[in-house]
C-alpha cells in the first residue's frame, strides 16, 4: 500500500512539472510576439523598425549617394488616393531631408487612416531615422479633403557599403472602425 | 536479380536525362536559374549515388542473407568506429553541397544596382504591375474563358496560363521587383527566372532578375490565396531592348489618351443597352469570381447581389460600395481600378440583371468622386 | 470489435490471477468508461482507422477533381476545404491517434507495467477526440463552408478573409491539442515511473524510447499551436492584430509561430515510426538492433534539431540572407542523424537471417521510401533550390513520401506485427501480402509522378491546372484510387484476424524480443500486476 502511495506521489509531482511545461510553452507562444518584435528591432529583418530620432547634425558623408525610392499602397477597403510627391531622391548619409506625400479622401465620409511603413532591404530600416512622420499618428480626413503629409528623415552615416538602393513603402489602412485613440506605432 | 536492379537504375537515369524538357526543373533564361538548375541536378545525382550504395547493400543482404537459404544470423550489433564513419562522411558530403548553395544564394539576394524597378501587387485574384520609373501600371488578369474552365469549350494551348495584359520586360537589364499584396499572402513565381517571392500585405519584399533571352514566360501564384488561387497566372513577355522602349512609349501615350477619354465619358451618357453590355463584361471578369455569374454569391462567404438590399436600394450607397469597398472585408475599392464609365456600367448591370429590375441607369457622371466635384 | 472483447474476456478469466478487477460493464458502456490501456489502445486504433478513411475519402474527391483539367466535380472553394480538412484529419485524426493507440497498447507491455500511469485521464484524452473531429467535420456543412485556408492556416487568409465557421475550426484544434497533450503526459509519467525494476533507460525497447522523446516534443510543441490558433481566433473575432499589418502586426509572424510548432510536429509523426521499424527489422533479421545507443542519440538529436529549423518552410517570405543561410545549414544537418538511423537498419539486416513476413515487407518498404522522402527533403532544404520547389507538387510528393510511405507504412507494419498478440489469431498472410504489394505499387504511382509535376511547375493546392500537367495528373489520380481501394483490404484482414484464424503462439515471430512476447496471445485483460524480471 505504501508502495502505491509512493508511486502516486511521484506521479503527481511529475504531472505538476509536465503541466507547468505545457503552460509555459503556451505562454511562450504568446511571448514569441514581443520576442519577434525585439528580434526585428535588433536585426531589422521585417523592415519595420522605426523610432523617432532627433535631427542629425554631424556625420554627413558627401562621398556616398544613396538612392531612395518611395512607394505607396492603399488597402483595398481604403477610399483614399495616396501617393508620394517625389518618387526617388538621392541623399548623402547623414543629410536631413523632407519629402511629401499627398492624400485625398475620395469618399463621401470621414475616414481615418494609418500608414504602415516597410523598408526593403529590411536591414536598411536600421539606418533610416525618422525625425517626423505622418505614420507616427493616425490621419483623419473629411469627405473630399486633401492634405500633404511630410516625412523628415536622415540616413545614418554608418549604413553598410553594399546598400545603395533603398525602398520605403507605406501601406495605408482604413482604421475608422478601430480609431479609439491615436497611438504611435 | 542484379540485372533487374541495374536495368531499373539505367531506366531511371535515362528517363531523367530525357525528361529535361518537360518533367524537370526548367533550365530557365537567367544566369541564376541556370545555376539553380545545375545545383538541382548535382544534388539529385548525389542523392542517387547515396541511394544506390545504401539500397544496393540492403538488397544484397535481402538476397544473400535470407533465412530460407539456411543462413545463420551473425551476432555483431555494435561498432563505434562504423558509427563515427557514417556520421562523418555524410557531414562532409553536406559541406560539399552547402558551399555552392551558399554562393548561389548570396548572388540571388544581391538586389543592388537595378536598372528597372517594377512594383508587383497581388490581390484576390489578379496581379498589378507598376513601372516605378514611369507613372504607369496595369492589372493583369486570367484571360482563359469561363467556358473553357467549365469544359463547354475546347481548351486553348495556354489554358490557365494566359492573361489579358502580360508584364513586359527587356532583356539584359537588371530588373528589381518590389513585391507586396493588398489582401492575403500571394507569391509571384516565374520558374524560368527562378524567382519566387511571397507578397505579404503591408510589407514589401525584393527580388531581381536579368533575362538573357526574349520570349514569353509563364508562372502561377504559389501561395494559397483563397478560392481562385489556381486562376491567377503570371505571364511575362520579354522583348529586346529597342522593342521594349517602343512598347513603353506607346503605352505611356495611350495612358494620356485614356485620360482624355475619361473626360469625354463624363459628358456623354450611355444607353441602357450599352451599359448592360459593358457592365456584363466587367461583371464577369471582376465580380463574378465571388458574387457568381448568377449574382447569387456563396452563402456565408460572399453575399448575393440578386434581390439584395444593396442592388435594389439607394443608388448612392451602391456606388459607394463599389467605388470605395467595404472595410474589413474582401470587397475591394474598385474606384481606382476601373474607369468611371466601367464603374457606371457595372453598377447599372448589377441593378438590372437577374431580375433586379430597378430600371436605374447609372452614368459616369453619377459615379464621379465627391473630391472631383 | 465485440468478438475481440469476448476473446479478451475469456482469456482474461483464465489467465488473470487478479479476478477482482475483471468486472467490467458490457456493451457500449464498457468502451465509454474503460480505463484499461488495451481497450483505450484499441479505441485509438479503431478511431484512427476510421479517420484514415474519412480523410482518404477527401483525398479521393481531390484526385477526382484533378483527374482532368477543367472544373468537373466540385467548386474551387469546396476543393480548398477538401485539401484543408484532408490535411487536418490525416495529421491529427489518423497518424497521431494511431501512434497514441500503439503506445497505449505496447508501452505498458514493453516496460512491464500493469497499465498506464493515469488510466482515467487516458479515457478522457481519447473520448474528447471524436468530439473534436465531429466539430471539424460538421463545420463543412455550415453556410460558407468549413476551413478553406489550408491545414497551415496562414493569416490573413484564416482571419479577415476566413469563412464564418473558423471559430469551430479553432475550437476543434484546441480539443485535439488537449487530447494530444494529455496523452503525452500520460506516456511520460508511465515511462518514468512504471518501468519494471531493473529496466534502466538504456535498456528500454526502441519503440518506448522514440515515444518517450515524442511525448516531450508533444508537450513542448502543441501548446505553441494552441497559442497560434488562439491568436487567430482573437484576430478574427476580437479585433486584436497579431497578424494584421494595419494594427502593427505581421502576417509572417504567424508563419514563424506556426512552424515553430509545425516542424517538431513533423517529427512527432515520424519518431514513433523509427521505433516501430527498429523493433521489426531485428525481429525478422533474427539479429539484435545494430547500434542501439547511437539510435537513441540520433533520435534525441533529431528531436532537438527540430526546434531550430522551422523557418525552412518560409524561405520565400523575404527573410534576410543570414537567416536563410542559418536555416539551410541547420536543416541539412538533420540528414546526419537520420542517415545514421537508416545505416543502422541496413547494418542490422546485414548478415542476419532475413525472412519476409508482411510486417518486414512494410518495414523494408518504409526504409526505402522514407529515404526517398528524406532525399527530397534534403533538396528542399537547400535554399536556392527551395525557391523553385516551394509550394509546388514537389513538396506534396516529399511530405507524402514521408507521411504515407513513412508514418502510415510503419503503422501498418506495427499493426501486422502485433495483431497476433492483440487478437490471439494469425492474420491471413496471403491477403496481407496482397494488401502490401497493391499498396506498394499504387502508392508509388500516386506519389512518384508528383515530383515531376512539381519540377515542371505545378503549384500545390490548385483545383485546376494547365494542359501540360494533364497526363501525369491522370496517372496520379489512378494511383490514388488504387491506393484508396487497396486499403479496404487492410480492413478485411484486420476484421478476419479479430474474428478468428490460426491460433497465434505466445511468440509468433521467432526473432522478436521483449516482455510482450512472454505473455500469452491474446494478451490477458490485465497483465504484469507483478512486474516481470529484466534479464
Amino acid at each position: 500500500m505504501s508502495d502505491k502511495t509512493l508511486v502516486h506521489k511521484k506521479n503527481n509531482q511529475l504531472i505538476a512539472k509536465l503541466v507547468s511545461v505545457v503552460m509555459l510553452m503556451f505562454l511562450f507562444g504568446y511571448a514569441l510576439v514581443p520576442l519577434y518584435d525585439v528580434f526585428c528591432d535588433i536585426t531589422g529583418i521585417n523592415g519595420r523598425r522605426f523610432v523617432q530620432s532627433t535631427p542629425q547634425i554631424s556625420g554627413l558623408n558627401e562621398s556616398r549617394l544613396i538612392n531612395l525610392q518611395f512607394t505607396t499602397s492603399v488597402a483595398p477597403d481604403m477610399p483614399w488616393k495616396f501617393s508620394p510627391m517625389t518618387k526617388t531622391i538621392e541623399v548623402h548619409p547623414g543629410e536631413n531631408k523632407v519629402v511629401k506625400f499627398s492624400a485625398t479622401n475620395i469618399s463621401p465620409n470621414t475616414v481615418v487612416g494609418q500608414a504602415i511603413p516597410s523598408v526593403s532591404p529590411g536591414i536598411a530600416s536600421l539606418y533610416l531615422n525618422k525625425v517626423e512622420c505622418f505614420c507616427f499618428n493616425r490621419q483623419e480626413l473629411k469627405a473630399g479633403e486633401q492634405v500633404e503629409m511630410g516625412l523628415s528623415f536622415f540616413i545614418s552615416s554608418d549604413i553598410p557599403e553594399d546598400i545603395n538602393t533603398l525602398t520605403l513603402s507605406y501601406t495605408l489602412f482604413n482604421v475608422t472602425a478601430v480609431n479609439q485613440n491615436k497611438q504611435p506605432i | 536479380m542484379y540485372k533487374i536492379i541495374i536495368t531499373f537504375a539505367l531506366l531511371v537515369f535515362s528517363s531523367i536525362a530525357t525528361a529535361q524538357s518537360d518533367y524537370n526543373l526548367p533550365l530557365g533564361v537567367t544566369d541564376i536559374s541556370q545555376k539553380v538548375y545545375n545545383l538541382h541536378m548535382t544534388i539529385f545525382y548525389v542523392c542517387i549515388a547515396i541511394g544506390l550504395v545504401v539500397f544496393g547493400l540492403m538488397f544484397f543482404a535481402m538476397i544473400k542473407h535470407r533465412k530460407s537459404k539456411g543462413v545463420k544470423a551473425a551476432q555483431f550489433h555494435e561498432s563505434t568506429l562504423i558509427e563515427i564513419i557514417w556520421t562523418v562522411i555524410p557531414f562532409f558530403i553536406l559541406i560539399a553541397l552547402a558551399v555552392p548553395a551558399t554562393q548561389t544564394l548570396i548572388e540571388m539576394e544581391d538586389n543592388s544596382n537595378a536598372d528597372i524597378t517594377i512594383k508587383i501587387t497581388g490581390s484576390q485574384w489578379k496581379w498589378h504591375y507598376e513601372y516605378f520609373d514611369h507613372d504607369f501600371g496595369f492589372y493583369s488578369l486570367l484571360s482563359t474563358s469561363p467556358e473553357q474552365i467549365a469544359n463547354t469549350k475546347e481548351k486553348g494551348v495556354n489554358y490557365l496560363l494566359e492573361v489579358d495584359k502580360p508584364l513586359v520586360l527587356p532583356i539584359n537589364k537588371k530588373v528589381r521587383f518590389l513585391v507586396t499584396a493588398d489582401d492575403v499572402i500571394h507569391s509571384w513565381w516565374v520558374p524560368a527566372f527562378a524567382v519566387k517571392q511571397d507578397a505579404n500585405p503591408g510589407f514589401i519584399n525584393e527580388a531581381w532578375t536579368r533575362i538573357n533571352e526574349p520570349g514569353v514566360y509563364r508562372g502561377q501564384c504559389a501561395e494559397l490565396c483563397g478560392k481562385d488561387h489556381g486562376f491567377m497566372p503570371i505571364v511575362v513577355e520579354v522583348l529586346p531592348e529597342k522593342e521594349y522602349q517602343q512598347w513603353l512609349d506607346s503605352q505611356l501615350s495611350s495612358v494620356l489618351l485614356a485620360k482624355e477619354k475619361e473626360q469625354q465619358d463624363l459628358n456623354s451618357g450611355m444607353t441602357m443597352e450599352e451599359a448592360m453590355t459593358l457592365g456584363e463584361q466587367v461583371y464577369l471578369s471582376l465580380c463574378a469570381a465571388c458574387h457568381m455569374p448568377s449574382g447569387e454569391g456563396i452563402p456565408g462567404a460572399f453575399p448575393a447581389l440578386k434581390n439584395s438590399k444593396i442592388a435594389l436600394g439607394d443608388v448612392k450607397k451602391h456606388i459607394d460600395i463599389v467605388v470605395n469597398g467595404v472595410e474589413k472585408s474582401a470587397m475591394q475599392a474598385y474606384g481606382q481600378q476601373l474607369s468611371l464609365k466601367k464603374l457606371a456600367a457595372v453598377i447599372t448591370y448589377e441593378r438590372n440583371a437577374w431580375g433586379n429590375n430597378t430600371g436605374d441607369l447609372v452614368q459616369a457622371n453619377d459615379v464621379q468622386q465627391p473630391a472631383n466635384k | 470489435m465485440s468478438t475481440l472483447v469476448k476473446n479478451n474476456n475469456k482469456k482474461a478469466d483464465i489467465d488473470d490471477f487478479d479476478h477482482a478487477h475483471d468486472e467490467k460493464p458490457r456493451g457500449i458502456m464498457r468502451w465509454l468508461l474503460t480505463t484499461n490501456h488495451k481497450d483505450i489502445g484499441t479505441l485509438y486504433l479503431g478511431f484512427s482507422l476510421l479517420m484514415f478513411f474519412v480523410g482518404g475519402a477527401m483525398a479521393m474527391v481531390i484526385r477526382a477533381e484533378l483527374f482532368q483539367p477543367g472544373m468537373q466535380i466540385v467548386d474551387p472553394n469546396f476543393f480548398n476545404q477538401m485539401t484543408t480538412v484532408h490535411g487536418l484529419i490525416m495529421v491529427f485524426g489518423a497518424v497521431m491517434p494511431a501512434f497514441v493507440g500503439l503506445a497505449n497498447w505496447m508501452v505498458p507491455l514493453m516496460i512491464g507495467a500493469p497499465d498506464m500511469a493515469l488510466p482515467r485521464l487516458n479515457n478522457w484524452s481519447f473520448w474528447i477526440l471524436p468530439a473534436a473531429f465531429s466539430v471539424l467535420i460538421a463545420s463543412l456543412f455550415m453556410p460558407g463552408g468549413g476551413p478553406n485556408f489550408g491545414w497551415t492556416f496562414y493569416a490573413p487568409l484564416s482571419t479577415t478573409y476566413a469563412p464564418d465557421s473558423t471559430a469551430l475550426f479553432v475550437f476543434a484544434v484546441h480539443i485535439m491539442g488537449i487530447s494530444s497533450i494529455l496523452g503525452a503526459i500520460n506516456i511520460i509519467v508511465t515511462i518514468m515511473n512504471l518501468r519494471a525494476p531493473g529496466m534502466s533507460y538504456m535498456k528500454m525497447p526502441m519503440f518506448v524510447w522514440t515515444w518517450f522523446i515524442t511525448a516531450f516534443l508533444l508537450i513542448v510543441a502543441i501548446p505553441v499551436l494552441a497559442a497560434a490558433v488562439t491568436m487567430i481566433l482573437t484576430d478574427k473575432y476580437f479585433a486584436t492584430s497579431f497578424f494584421s499589418a494595419a494594427g502593427g502586426g505581421d502576417p509572417v509572424l504567424f508563419q514563424h509561430i506556426f512552424w515553430f510548432f509545425g516542424h517538431p510536429e513533423v517529427y512527432i509523426m515520424i519518431l514513433p515510426s523509427f521505433g516501430i521499424i527498429s523493433t521489426i527489422i531485428p525481429a525478422f533479421s533474427r539479429k539484435k538492433l545494430f547500434g542501439y545507443s547511437s539510435m537513441v542519440y540520433a533520435t534525441a538529436s533529431i528531436a532537438l534539431l527540430s526546434f531550430v529549423v522551422w523557418a525552412h518552410h518560409m524561405f520565400t517570405t523575404g527573410m534576410p540572407l543570414a537567416a536563410e543561410l542559418f536555416f539551410m545549414y541547420s536543416t541539412i544537418l538533420i540528414a546526419v542523424p537520420t542517415g545514421v538511423k537508416v545505416f543502422n537498419w541496413v547494418a542490422t539486416m546485414w548478415r542476419g537471417a532475413i525472412s519476409f513476413e508482411v510486417p518486414m515487407l512494410f518495414a523494408i518498404a518504409f526504409i526505402i521510401l522514407f529515404t526517398i522522402g528524406g532525399f527530397s527533403g534534403l533538396m528542399l532544404g537547400i535554399t536556392p533550390l527551395d525557391f523553385q520547389y516551394h509550394d509546388t507538387y514537389f513538396v506534396v510528393a516529399h511530405f507524402h513520401y514521408v507521411l504515407v510511405t513513412g508514418a502510415i507504412f510503419s503503422i501498418m507494419a506495427g499493426a501486422y506485427f502485433w495483431l497476433p498478440k492483440w487478437t490471439g489469431y494469425m492474420y491471413d498472410e496471403r491477403l496481407a501480402k496482397l494488401h502490401f504489394w497493391l499498396s506498394l505499387i499504387s502508392v508509388n504511382i500516386l506519389f512518384f509522378p508528383m515530383h515531376f509535376l512539381g519540377l515542371a511547375g505545378m503549384p500545390r493546392r490548385i483545383p485546376d491546372y494547365a494542359l501540360q500537367f494533364a497526363d501525369f495528373n491522370q496517372l496520379v489520380s489512378l494511383g490514388g484510387f488504387a491506393f484508396g481501394i487497396s486499403q479496404l483490404l487492410f480492413v478485411v484482414v484486420v476484421v478476419k484476424c479479430v474474428r478468428g484464424g490460426a491460433k497465434a503462439q505466445e511468440k509468433p515471430w521467432d526473432g522478436a524480443e521483449g516482455f510482450e512476447w512472454e505473455l500469452p496471445s491474446p494478451v490477458p485483460y490485465h497483465t504484469f500486476s507483478t512486474p516481470p524480471k529484466v534479464k
